[in-house]
């Protein structure tokens, strides 16, 4: 009893992975998984409410969010989305790995997801410098009379302007940080993967830090047409 | 009762490790609980003194105790405190904790380090509130309505917001163990028709917990992030919207009232049938109101909003849903009342409490129903009507569940049974107490006095004065469980393991229990509240 009562093993059981309370392997991966979906439904609802706001002003402030939504770099955005893309890919096949007992593919997989999910914060951090440099950030510099140049054609308040760059803000902020919780996590994978601790016996952990890194890459998806894609057609 | 502490005690899990590491680092469900019943227990105190002082500062219609400004800080850290960091962990966090593992037949919650992870939260949480209290303290009201919150307010709002952002996390975290808990750790036999009701309850509690606690945190976090960087997402000087605050507040803070108030009609359905001797009426309807109430839950936030200039059209639809949660609730309370129709009914205290809650329930629910009414809510809006009635609700109800399931639950956390007489009379004290303290309130409002100022008219001051002394007499109804339920720790008569004669899981168990709870996996083979075939035990058949 002078270890955690976790640590303690079931004596029934000779698998060290296989937690006290439960009966089964079966029983404790089929919780873990529920626990992560679940988990997964209450992000949707954090971001439900940034959705939400964002499809309120949207269709208030139609024309401002299509001129902030043009003065996205569009390359890099999708370059963006392309990594990310690329790092779910990564993620299933390390899962695949994982459940084959494939350890140094496991590995190599973990860290190219790594790799991806960098390449990815550093692109996006690129872009919010360009926003910087163009006093595009809400608060007291914040200036759009660019915009307002660009298209003499359409009324832009600029105030407005500033409700589409706060939800772009918060919204692409939060993901940042998913992924940076995302990358600690997949850190943490790959390390213990490389010691060996998973395999076809047990690979709760690769499977759930894949869901997130999923979850993670969906709401990029969501947020790539809703914030880049506006209306890109050429204003005449 | 000193040869009682001489008894070799059984090993149960107060004393199979000792230290405070073994406290702060455990994964025990049972020792989470009672950590999270010491920390709610200390912000309960701090919630009632900010009571304390506003009660005393309405005694007279003159603001001559604190300042205007104090008193929107009292009534404002009244709130938030009372709220987020006592009612909604309340009864989930301690009962739930303690009882849920056991009710199913598990040796502990799905994932208990993510419980102990959640009572740091807690506790996180609670320091930052108790920080943004000591230096300054935060006066936006509760509801953090903008824009005051976001752009006027100089007060620590954004240390206010944080401290129950990472609250919210903690709530999250032990819905999503109740839920996955009761989905995947039932013992074999425990089927859904066979759990009890405080599990149902529960389990729709959680489901509030988990979609709507992240709407909160993110609603709370635009809030911050407005006042820290100047976004202007619910500005109206740059295009924002504060009604839009409204909704996603209470989308949450709406369904957060059954947060409170569900796990206490669990409490009282466990109570009912145990002190009525009788198999619960209509077990099914009980369970499936908990699912209805908490799926309309979602569907009623704007009924808060009916004066916010929200139209006319989602008002009314709003209004007959807000109507429709009257039915859940109704089914509960015929169901309690056909459940101790013709039973054989003992007045102990956690029966006194249960009886408690239904009566001031009853008010509380039928008062809700004229504040959906669209027409009487616009005269009764923003007055004391408001507030007693959903003190009636958060207070007669949530409170006096909590109470009684702490009572009823005592013997089996502690192993000690409380002193009974002592009991009946803190529980009449504080259903005295919190009629004298409120039901004047329902009145006040009536006749127009606004909540939220420390001043009023002369003509008020008697309903007041009658409201200050029955929160008097209410903080002595809650000060005196506090000190007997302590005296009887180690001087209470020893429990036996199931002193009530009461149906369920947790009953069949060592008082204490154990560190894992069942000896061996239990196998249910019977249903719920089989009150014909439970024998009283020999003690309880003699005190009738």
């Amino acid at each position: 009893m002078s270890d955690s009562p976790l640590l303690v093993e079931h004596p029934e059981h000779d698998n060290p992975a296989l937690l006290h309370h439960f009966a089964t392997p079966e029983q404790q991966r089929n919780t873990a998984s529920l626990g992560m979906w679940l988990f997964l439904a209450t992000e949707v609802m954090f971001f439900g409410g940034m959705f939400c706001a964002y499809l309120v002003y949207r269709y208030w402030y139609y024309n401002e969010f299509a001129a902030g939504s043009r003065s996205l770099d569009i390359w890099l955005g999708t370059i963006n989305t392309v990594v990310l893309i690329c790092s779910s890919l990564t993620v299933a096949l390390g899962v695949k790995a994982a459940q084959l007992g494939k350890r140094k593919q496991l590995v190599g997989l973990l860290l190219a997801t790594l790799v991806f999910g960098v390449a990815f914060l550093g692109i996006k951090g690129i872009e919010w410098y360009q926003k910087y440099e163009e006093h595009h950030i809400p608060g007291h510099s914040f200036d759009v009379s660019d915009i307002i140049q660009n298209y003499p054609q359409i009324h832009i308040d600029p105030s407005h302007s500033q409700i589409y760059f706060s939800l772009y803000f918060a919204m692409t902020g939060l993901h940042a940080l998913h992924m940076i919780v995302g990358i600690g996590i997949f850190a943490f994978l790959t390390y213990y993967s490389w010691k060996g601790k998973y395999g076809p016996e047990y690979y709760t952990p690769i499977e759930n830090g894949g869901l997130y890194w999923h979850f993670v890459d969906i709401i990029w998806i969501y947020l790539f047409p809703l914030l880049y894609l506006i209306d890109r057609k050429p204003l005449r | 009762m000193a040869t009682a502490a001489v008894t070799t005690e059984r090993e149960n899990y107060l004393n199979a490790e000792y230290g405070i590491k073994s406290w702060l680092l455990t994964t025990d469900h049972k020792r989470i609980a009672l950590l999270y019943l010491i920390s709610i227990t200390f912000f309960f105190f701090v919630g009632g003194f900010f009571a304390l002082l506003i009660r005393l500062e309405l005694l007279t219609p003159a603001g001559d105790l604190v300042l205007a400004d104090t008193y929107n800080k009292l009534f404002t850290m009244h709130g938030q405190v009372m709220v987020f960091f006592f009612l909604i962990p309340s009864i989930p966090a301690t009962l739930g904790n303690f009882l849920v593992p056991m009710m199913v037949g598990a040796k502990d919650l799905a994932f208990p380090r993510i419980n102990l992870l959640s009572w740091y939260l807690y506790i996180a949480g609670g320091l930052l509130m108790l920080l943004c209290i000591l230096t300054g303290g935060v006066d936006t009201g509760w509801t953090f309505y903008t824009p005051f919150s976001t752009g006027f307010s100089n007060t620590n709002v954004t240390e206010a917001g944080l401290a129950i952002f990472i609250n919210g996390f903690s709530s999250i975290l032990t819905g999503l163990n109740f839920v996955v808990t009761i989905h995947r750790m039932r013992a074999p036999g425990m089927t859904w028709s066979r759990m009890p009701l405080f599990l149902w309850s529960t389990y729709a509690t959680s489901i509030i917990f988990l979609l709507g606690t992240p709407v909160i945190a993110i609603t709370l976090l635009l809030v911050v992030m407005e006042r820290a960087f100047g976004l202007g997402i619910f500005d109206p000087t740059r295009g924002g919207d504060p009604v839009l605050f409204q909704h996603l507040f209470w989308f949450y803070s709406h369904p957060a009232v059954y947060i409170m108030i569900l796990p206490a009609m669990g409490v009282v359905s466990e109570i009912i049938p145990c002190f009525s001797r009788k198999r619960v009426f209509g077990y099914k309807a009980v369970a499936m109101s908990s699912i209805a109430i908490a799926v309309f839950g979602f569907l009623v936030w704007a009924h808060h909003m009916f004066v916010a200039g929200i139209s006319l059209y989602a008002a009314l639809v709003f209004s007959i849903l807000s109507y429709l949660v009257a039915l859940p609730s109704a089914v509960k309370v015929f169901n309690w009342t056909a459940t101790m129709y013709k039973g054989s009914i003992s007045f102990s205290t956690p029966m006194l409490y249960a009886l408690g809650f239904i009566g001031l329930f009853t008010i509380g629910g039928l008062t809700g129903l004229f504040l959906a009414c669209l027409g009487i809510d616009v005269h009764v809006h923003d007055t004391y009507f408001v507030i007693a009635h959903f003190h009636y609700i958060m207070v007669g109800g949530a409170l006096m569940g909590y109470l009684g399931g702490l009572h009823f639950w005592w013997p089996k956390i502690t192993g000690r049974m409380y002193p009974e007489a002592w009991g009946r009379l803190s529980a009449m004290i504080v259903f005295i107490g919190f009629n004298l303290t409120f039901f004047p309130q329902f009145i006040l409002g009536y006749l127009g006095m606004p909540r939220r100022y420390w001043q009023y008219p002369p003509e008020f001051q008697v309903l007041n004065v009658f409201s200050t002394a029955g929160a008097s007499i209410l903080a002595v109804g809650y000060l005196l469980p506090m000190v007997y339920l302590l005296w009887s720790l180690r001087y209470g008569k020893l429990a036996g393991d199931n002193p009530w004669g009461a149906s369920g899981l947790e009953w069949t168990t060592q008082s204490p229990p154990t560190t894992f709870n069942f000896d061996e996996t239990p196998e249910v083979t019977w249903e719920a509240y089989d009150y014909e075939h439970i024998p009283l035990p020999m003690e309880v058949t003699l005190e009738r």
